[in-house]
């Protein structure tokens, strides 16, 4: 069992081990791996405790529907499996800045989380805008061989590796 | 409208899929900040072989499954207006946040406070925004080359392991050579 608590797997393990678990999604619950929904209905959620029932009329919500289904928990167990498997090879630690950050930028948590909350607007708006993320494109789709998931996962990268670029090699 | 009774065994099987996933992506460092744009900087590809390795070994398994009659695919509908522009906005954002839906989650299990006060914050801003925008993006720019639910084999038209085959091939060369470079 020593390699529960080890660090770091090998990615062609990981990536295996994804892939196998694809499989049994499919089979045993009839849905692909997937995430991005889950945030949308989740703003959603938020959006309907302020401001009432009619929220979830609109009709992008009525599409995806504001309920706590197979995806949610899906999102909810990543979160807890991140942390045990942290928590097991000794690697949690609560950090506001990653040593790449920190190299070109410094330890400023401000402008870190002001990139963050910018980047993630691009993510939560982007995924929705083309329908999937990483998980639900990038691996279900891809696997699936479906257009839109190729297409998608392609721009990503794209987008992903110039955007980076020019943070990394052009700003900082 | 009566609101139908959660049948529980879907939700217990979501939490139990995601309890692996998020574990898997602990292990495989994909939870970090600085792996992920490590792999958008292309100095370190781990991100890369996790999805490649998941791919090639999902697609078999899961046509496999579809010979046999054990699974249908849903493959989702897609247009160029969507996946195109859409592909590249949620590439810009991977890049200021270094997370993506699935690893923020992880990342957020894993104590990384920039996913959870930050990027949660903006991706569930953004998802708003995107539901507000909803009905007049549907009626427009999401509709541009719309090509539906097209599946490559469905597109060549040509039986399904005749793109399989080669596409888990090239996806394993494609980790050969990346081996072989270093990197």
């Amino acid at each position: 069992m020593e390699f529960l608590t080890q660090t770091r797997w090998s990615p062609y393990a990981v990536g295996i081990g994804i892939g196998i678990l694809s499989w049994l999604s499919f089979l045993i619950s009839r849905h692909p791996i997937a995430c991005s929904t889950t945030f949308a209905k989740t703003s959603g959620m938020i959006e309907r405790l302020f401001r009432g029932n009619k929220v979830a009329e609109k009709p992008y919500y009525q599409k995806i529907s504001l309920v706590v289904d197979w995806q949610y928990m899906l999102v909810v167990g990543i979160v807890i499996g991140s942390f045990i498997s942290a928590l097991l090879s000794g690697d949690f630690q609560w950090q506001w800045v990653s040593p790449i950050w920190d190299a070109s930028f410094g330890s400023g948590v401000i402008p870190r989380i002001a990139l963050a909350l910018i980047g993630g607007v691009c993510i939560g708006f982007g995924a929705r805008w083309a329908d999937g993320c990483t998980s639900g494109h990038g691996i279900s789709g891809t696997l699936q061989l479906a257009v839109s998931s190729w297409i998608s996962v392609l721009c990503f990268f794209i987008g992903g590796i110039l955007a980076a670029h020019v943070i990394y090699r052009v700003i900082g | 409208m009566d609101v139908q009774k959660q049948n529980r065994a879907p939700l217990l099987q979501g939490l139990a899929f995601g309890l692996v996933f998020g574990f898997l992506l602990q292990k495989g460092g994909a939870t970090k900040y600085d792996v992920i744009i490590g792999q958008l900087l292309l100095s370190d590809f781990t991100i890369v072989k996790i999805m490649l390795s998941a791919v090639v070994t999902g697609m078999i398994g899961i046509y496999a499954m579809k010979s046999l009659g054990w699974v249908t695919l849903s493959p989702k509908s897609g247009s160029a207006g969507m996946n195109i522009i859409g592909g590249l906005i949620f590439g810009v954002g991977f890049a200021l946040l270094g997370y993506c839906p699935g690893t923020i989650a992880g990342a957020i299990g894993n104590g990384y406070l920039d996913a959870l006060v930050g990027g949660l914050a903006g991706i569930l801003i953004g998802s708003g925004i995107f539901a507000a925008l909803y009905p007049r993006l549907s009626q427009g720019i999401l509709k541009k080359g719309y090509f539906g639910d097209l599946t490559l084999p469905r597109m060549f038209k040509v039986g399904d392991w005749v793109v399989v085959i080669p596409v888990a091939l090239c996806i394993l060369l494609l980790l050969f050579l990346l081996e072989q470079a270093g990197l």
